[in-house]
């Protein structure tokens, strides 16, 4: 998830090429609150009038008392964006948004429900509460982590192996699962430290999470080498998938592989990396039928 | 709306136009610089004269310093010249009616 300062034509217009999988254009920290107004208009607009592709947008609205409700306002209508709440500390802070978003919605006549929300989660009171905004909304696809107010609410500093984090992302990684929502990670702010930002990447995607938050085109590459799945991790889903056909075929209730039993989860992780490598556009197989499990 | 102060939008960083406002008294006028005006500068105005009209300003005199800015770029920045510039009425914008 690319993170796009919503007053910057240039980064607007360029901001899809780059192939991150979401941008984010902001309208909250990364515009200065002299300037709240003019991004507001430039977002509109760039969401009106520029083609971003297949690329998923979210825009950061600011917090519902501070200007939310009318950056809700130009873009909800739109209808072309997943709303990112912030510093989302209870399940009230969600609900107070979705029912500007429904009023909104109804006012316009689209249908409502329509428009998804992402919740960021930047405190010690929002981490706490993990679950229960996870669970606030049907509208909630996702929820993020924000470190940089987070280990600031801690009253600690962003370190290299990011152990001030491990709680955080633990909490909001078993309430996203909990809740079958995404789980994003943070940012690592340092652009020129490549090798900090792949170590933090592999720990996050060791945990589970399903992407990184980036600030910086030059992160993208790096990102998309921790998450695609190797040509080794290909090889072995396409063997357990092809493994499972068999053993259906054989009208078998026990499948095995290399002389290993395979059961449900490891077809599971199978299935999950076959769909991960089709996305990243490295495998493609039209014989082989995944199976929904 | 009635320009009522001067006021200003955007920067003069490459891809964006810094436009200014000021009341004028009679019809708008537009003072346009930029580096592709022998291409381009015939669509910048009218694009800010349009933007004028969906917002009903009538009589003012803009400003604009283009660095290559988008059409999109170009009517927020007016918007929000213009809606800086209605003073301490600032009307609630109603998205609707942009252009």
């Amino acid at each position: 998830m690319l993170f796009i300062p919503g007053n910057n034509p240039g980064m607007l217009r360029d901001c899809h090429i780059y192939g991150a999988d979401c941008i984010m254009l902001d309208l909250e920290d990364s515009v200065s609150i002299y300037e709240k107004d003019s991004a507001r208009f430039l977002v509109y607009h760039a969401l009106r009038t520029l083609d971003y592709g297949d690329v998923e947008i979210l825009v950061r609205i600011n917090s519902l008392q501070d200007g939310g409700v009318a950056d809700l306002e130009a873009i909800v209508p739109l209808g072309k964006a997943i709303i990112r709440l912030p510093k989302t500390e209870t399940p009230e802070d969600v609900l107070a948004c979705e029912r500007e978003i429904a009023r909104i919605d109804a006012a316009h006549g689209l249908e409502v429900g329509s428009t998804g929300m992402m919740a960021a989660i930047e405190s010690a009171e929002g981490v706490l509460n993990a679950l229960a905004i996870a669970r606030s909304s049907s509208r909630l696809i996702g929820l993020a982590l924000g470190a940089e107010d987070y280990v600031t609410d801690l009253k600690t500093t962003r370190s290299v192996d990011g152990t001030e984090l491990f709680f955080g992302r633990s909490m909001i990684l078993h309430a996203a699962r909990a809740a079958g929502i995404a789980a994003i990670d943070c940012v690592y702010s340092n652009v020129n430290d490549e090798d900090g930002l792949v170590q933090q990447t592999k720990l996050i995607h060791t945990m589970g999470f399903d992407g990184k938050s980036i600030i910086n085109p030059r992160q993208i590459e790096p990102v998309h080498r921790v998450f695609t799945p190797t040509q080794k991790d290909i090889d072995q889903a396409v063997a357990i998938i092809c493994a499972l056909e068999e053993a259906r075929a054989k009208g078998s209730g026990v499948i095995s592989l290399n002389g290993k039993m395979v059961d449900r989860p490891i077809v599971l992780r199978a299935v999950y990396q076959l769909e991960l490598a089709r996305a990243a556009g490295v495998w493609s197989d039209p014989d082989l039928v995944i199976p929904q499990l | 709306m009635k320009i009522v102060k001067n006021a200003a939008a955007g920067t003069m960083e490459s891809s964006d136009i810094l436009v200014t406002v000021q009341p004028a008294e009679q019809g708008i006028t537009i003072d346009l610089t930029s580096s592709i005006e022998e291409q381009f500068g015939r669509q910048i105005r009218q694009v800010i004269r349009e933007t004028l009209g969906c917002l009903g300003v009538e009589n003012v005199l803009v400003t604009a310093v283009d660095k290559g800015a988008l059409d999109c770029t170009i009517r927020a920045r007016v918007e929000t010249a213009v809606y800086r510039a209605a003073g301490a009425d600032w009307p609630e914008v109603d998205w609707g009616t942009l252009s």
